[in-house]
This record gives structure tokens, sequence and C-alpha cells, in this order.
């Protein structure tokens, strides 16, 4: 009876161990093919990396020289697109945590925001050739290419954001009211900065797919090739992603080395813009008491 | 009112015929007549869910912010009806201060969540920040516990102090009213003393409604006590009149702890 029972709680820490192996094996896999692809993009792209190749213009029909042109036009454009899809998604966060009723039409604007992240992203460029450079004439700018990548980015900055304000303890806001504090007093002094660290994620998030995106700025503003550096919101922009695209598919003869070292100074502009959101993050969530 | 001996003085709070029904129906108020009087403790005493703290927060109207559909009847502090929709909730919620069952700190340091009332007010010069910081903490008995460390973050002391701090966070408005709900529920006895002490103190400047977490503790500190069950206020007499000769039944049986 006694030694049943013994090798019956044997049996379940057997089967408890092998779970967990389970799961480990799988974590691992899932993180495998992403250290793959970087190392894969650090061997082949390496080569090309020169100080003269992320300074330079591009010469030879973009088959030598360096892509500067292009790293400005994806610094131009995740700038604008931080410029107008920021303010505008805490705002409408805030709005829809704070203040917005407890009813249908909230409901659904909601889903409303949730579905427009699923569109795929050549829409919201169609959409953007319609309205900011047809309609609006803003002409092939980054001006219409900010805007095009902001209606992209709102619904993943105003989901978490909103997120990040709801994970806010309810009590906060009564003690805070209780003392005397109107409504926007109380967002402004003491949820607000409580959910700068979530805020962060999201705007990170929304900002690093649009420094990679190809299809919203096709129409919009991206240029194949220009001979200098645009110098106001409504010139056209060389940008990283759709210089890859170009040299990848149109220009015959093209090195190799050239598109992965394009891929991989992309991949080092979004990993520069992670390192500098996770420091103010760390810094913001060391003040954070809760 | 029959039983309030003694009392001689004015009324601060007097409530008549105040009925409350939430949207959901839970926890209301029927029918409470009561008159709170000035630089006393009023303790409300009863089992949970019999409308105490629905009751104290009509008083500075936080009610506001919960799902309340109906509220009738009158509501007068200094003869001012606080039930009317045009009254400036603001200057009643500073004239009318809570403290919370659980110790609720703000996020921030300990000066600041002492400073923070005043700081919503504008009150930006340095002087009268830190003056009224020190007095309040002073009056919360927590002044000297904490003076060392006044800038570390508010949830570095322990419970009993963040309750304190929470008291004189309500201190620094200087408010005529102080009500506290089962401010003492989460805290260990020598805490609970100090609040007493505090409260003791308090209430020669200030009007007290406390919402004892045991009847004991009204025993030790109340002047007046209110009976709630069910939402109807039972029995409102002086304390000694509550605790040696309840008139209700209802009372005798809830103070003898045959139900609670």
């Amino acid at each position: 009876m006694q030694t049943a029972k013994k090798s019956n709680v044997l049996k379940q820490l057997r089967i408890e161990k092998l779970g967990f192996s389970v799961l480990t094996i799988l974590s691992i896999a899932t993180v495998i093919p992403i250290i793959a692809v970087v190392i894969y993009i650090i061997y082949l792209g390496a080569p090309a990396i020169s100080w003269e190749f992320v300074s330079a213009m591009p010469s030879e029909g973009m088959r030598a020289g360096g892509i500067w042109p292009a790293i400005v036009g994806t610094f131009y454009l995740t700038i604008g697109t931080a410029l107008f899809s920021v303010p505008l998604g805490i705002a409408a966060a805030i709005y829809l945590s704070e203040y917005a009723p407890m009813n249908k039409v909230t409901q659904s604007i909601r889903l409303a925001i949730i579905n427009l992240a699923g569109i795929p992203s050549v829409v919201y460029g169609l959409f953007g050739l319609g309205l900011f450079v047809i309609f609006l004439n803003f002409g092939t700018s980054i001006l219409s290419a900010s805007l095009t990548l902001s209606i992209m980015t709102l619904p993943v900055i105003i989901s978490t954001t909103e997120e990040a304000l709801r994970a806010v303890p309810q009590s906060f806001r009564v003690v805070s009211v209780s003392l005397g504090a109107t409504k926007w007093q109380t967002i402004w002094r003491l949820v607000l900065p409580q959910a700068i660290p979530g805020i962060l994620t999201g705007v990170v998030l929304g900002l690093e797919r649009a420094a990679g995106e190809t299809a919203p700025i096709l129409f919009t503003g991206a240029a194949f090739f220009l001979p200098r550096l645009p110098n106001s919101p409504l010139d056209a922009t060389m940008a990283l992603p759709y210089h890859l695209f170009v040299i990848s598919t149109q220009v015959p003869g093209m090195p190799i080395q050239i598109q992965y070292g394009t891929v991989l100074v992309l991949l080092v502009f979004v990993l520069i813009m992670d390192i500098i959101v996770t420091m103010i993050r760390s810094h913001a969530r060391a003040k954070r008491q809760w | 009112m029959p039983g309030r001996k003694g009392s001689g003085s004015m009324d601060k709070i007097i409530v008549e015929n105040l009925s409350i029904t939430y949207s959901d129906g839970v926890e209301s108020l029927f029918d409470i007549n009561l008159r709170i009087p000035i630089h006393q403790i009023t303790a409300l005493i009863g089992p949970s869910g019999g409308g105490k703290s629905t009751f104290l927060r009509v008083l500075n109207r936080l009610n506001d912010l919960a799902d309340v559909a109906k509220t009738t009847g009158k509501v007068l502090i200094d003869g001012i009806d606080i039930l009317d929709p045009t009254l400036d909730v603001i200057a009643l919620r500073r004239k009318v201060g809570i403290v919370f069952s659980r110790p609720l700190p703000l996020p921030l340091s300990i000066y600041q969540n002492v400073s923070y009332g005043l700081e919503l007010m504008g009150e930006k010069r340095k002087m009268v920040l830190d003056d009224a910081v020190e007095r309040s903490l002073r009056l919360a008995e927590l002044w000297d516990e904490v003076k060392e460390r006044i800038h570390d973050p508010a949830n570095s002391i322990s419970g009993g102090q963040q309750q304190r701090l929470c008291l004189a966070r309500t201190l620094s408005l200087q408010p005529e009213i102080i009500m506290l709900d089962e401010p003492t529920s989460a805290l260990d006895p020598v805490s609970t003393a100090k609040i007493e002490t505090s409260l003791i103190e308090l209430k020669k400047d200030f009007t007290v409604i406390i919402a004892p977490h045991n009847t004991q503790q009204a025993g030790r500190i109340a002047d007046h006590v209110a009976f709630f069950l069910q939402g109807k206020l039972i029995e409102f007499s002086s304390a000694e009149d509550i605790f040696t000769r309840p008139k209700d039944v209802k009372t005798q049986d809830y103070i003898s702890g045959k139900f609670g």
C-alpha cells in the first residue's frame, strides 16, 4: 500500500519533469529562427559595412557607394510618424480609458481600432495615396508618407496605451479625487506618469513597424533614387525598406553584400530605438510604485 | 432627538430622509435621518454591507464616481445642501476629508503624498508646503518616524505608518470634517492605538466620523454611535446610551455579539 503510493508520486514527478522539458524545448525553438535570421544577416551584411557605406551617397546606379540618404529618410519618416501618431494615439487612449462612457458606441470604436491593426499595409498605402497625396495635394512627400504611417501605427499605440492606463489601480484615482483633484489633474499628475512604461512599449512597437514598412510609403513618399537629401517635408525621400526592395528586385547585377548590408543597417536602426526606449522605460519603472 | 445627553453643541451635518439606490440595487440607504454634532467623534457601527461606506461617500460626494441610480433627501453641512447638483464638489471634498480602510498611499514620496492636495490647489511656495507637511504629519503622530526620510517612496514605510500618512494627507487640506472608513482594519494593535490617540486629539478642531472596524473601537473613542443595519439607521444615540441601554433589540443583539 505504502510503496504503491510512493511509486505513484514518483510517476507524477516524472510526468511533471517531462512536461517542463517539453515547454523548455518549445520556448527555445521559438527563439532559434530569430537568432538564425540575425546571424545570417550579420554574416552576409557585415562585409559591406564601412564608414563610406553609412555616410556616402549611392553611386554607379546604387551598385556602389553608400546608403546615407536612405538612412536619413527612414529617420525623417520615423520622426514624422511619431509627431502625428504619438500625441493623437495617447489622447485617443486617454479618452477611451478615462472619459468614454461604457456603451455600444465606445465598444464599436474600440472594435474598429483593433480591426484597423489587421488591415494589410498596402491598403494603408493606397489610402494614403488617395487622401494625402492626391486629395490633400501634399504630393509624394515625407509629409504624406508620415501621415500614412501614422494612421497605420495609431491602432497599436491606442490599444497598448489604453491597456497601460487601465492597469493603473482605480484606488489611486479615488484617492486623488477625494483630495479635491479634478479628473484631468488626476490623469495628468497620477495616472499618466504611472502608465509611461506601458505607453512607451506601444509607441516603440508601432514606430518600429513604421520604420520597417515598405508598402505604405511606396505610393506616398518613397523615391527610387534621389541625388540629394530631402530639405523639406514636402520632398520625397529614399528610405531603408524601400531601398532594399529596389536594390533587390529592380537593379540587375546588385552585389549581395549591399543588400544584406542595408538590412543590417535597418536592423541596427530598430535596435537603437529599442535600446533608447528600454533605457527610458527602466528609468520610469524604477519610479513606479505598485 | 432622543438620548443625546450632554452634547449641548450645534450640529455640523444634518441628514434628512436620505435614500440611495445603486443601479444594481446593492447596498443602498433607506430614509436616513441623522444629526452629527460638531467637534465630536461619531461612530457608524453595524455589519458590513449595511450602508456605512455608502453613507460616508455621500458626505463628500465620492458616490458621484460610483454607479448611483438615485439619491433623494437632504444632506446639509453647515446649512448647505451638498446634494445640490450645482455644488462645487472640489471645495466640498477639501472640506470633508476621507481616510480609506486600506492604506492607499499614492505612488509618490512621503512628502508628495501630503503636499499633493495643496499642490492641486496651485500652492507652489516651498515654505508653505514644508510647513503644511510637517504640521499634518505631526497631527497624525508620524513626523518623528519619517522626518529623516521624508523624500523616500511612500510605500517604503510600514502599513501602520502608511495609514497615518493617509490621515496626514487628509489633514493637510485643513478639512472641517474627517471621515474614516474602517481605518484600522488592516493594522496591528500598536498602529491602531496611535490612530485612536490622534483621533481623540483631532476632535478638538475637527468633526470626526468613523466607521470603526469593531464595536470595541467605537466604545473606546466614540461620543455618539449610529447603528446601521441593511441600509437602515436602527438607532442613533450617545455612546453611553448605545452601549449600556440600547433601545432597539437589534442594537442590543449586535452589541452583545449575537450577530455581526
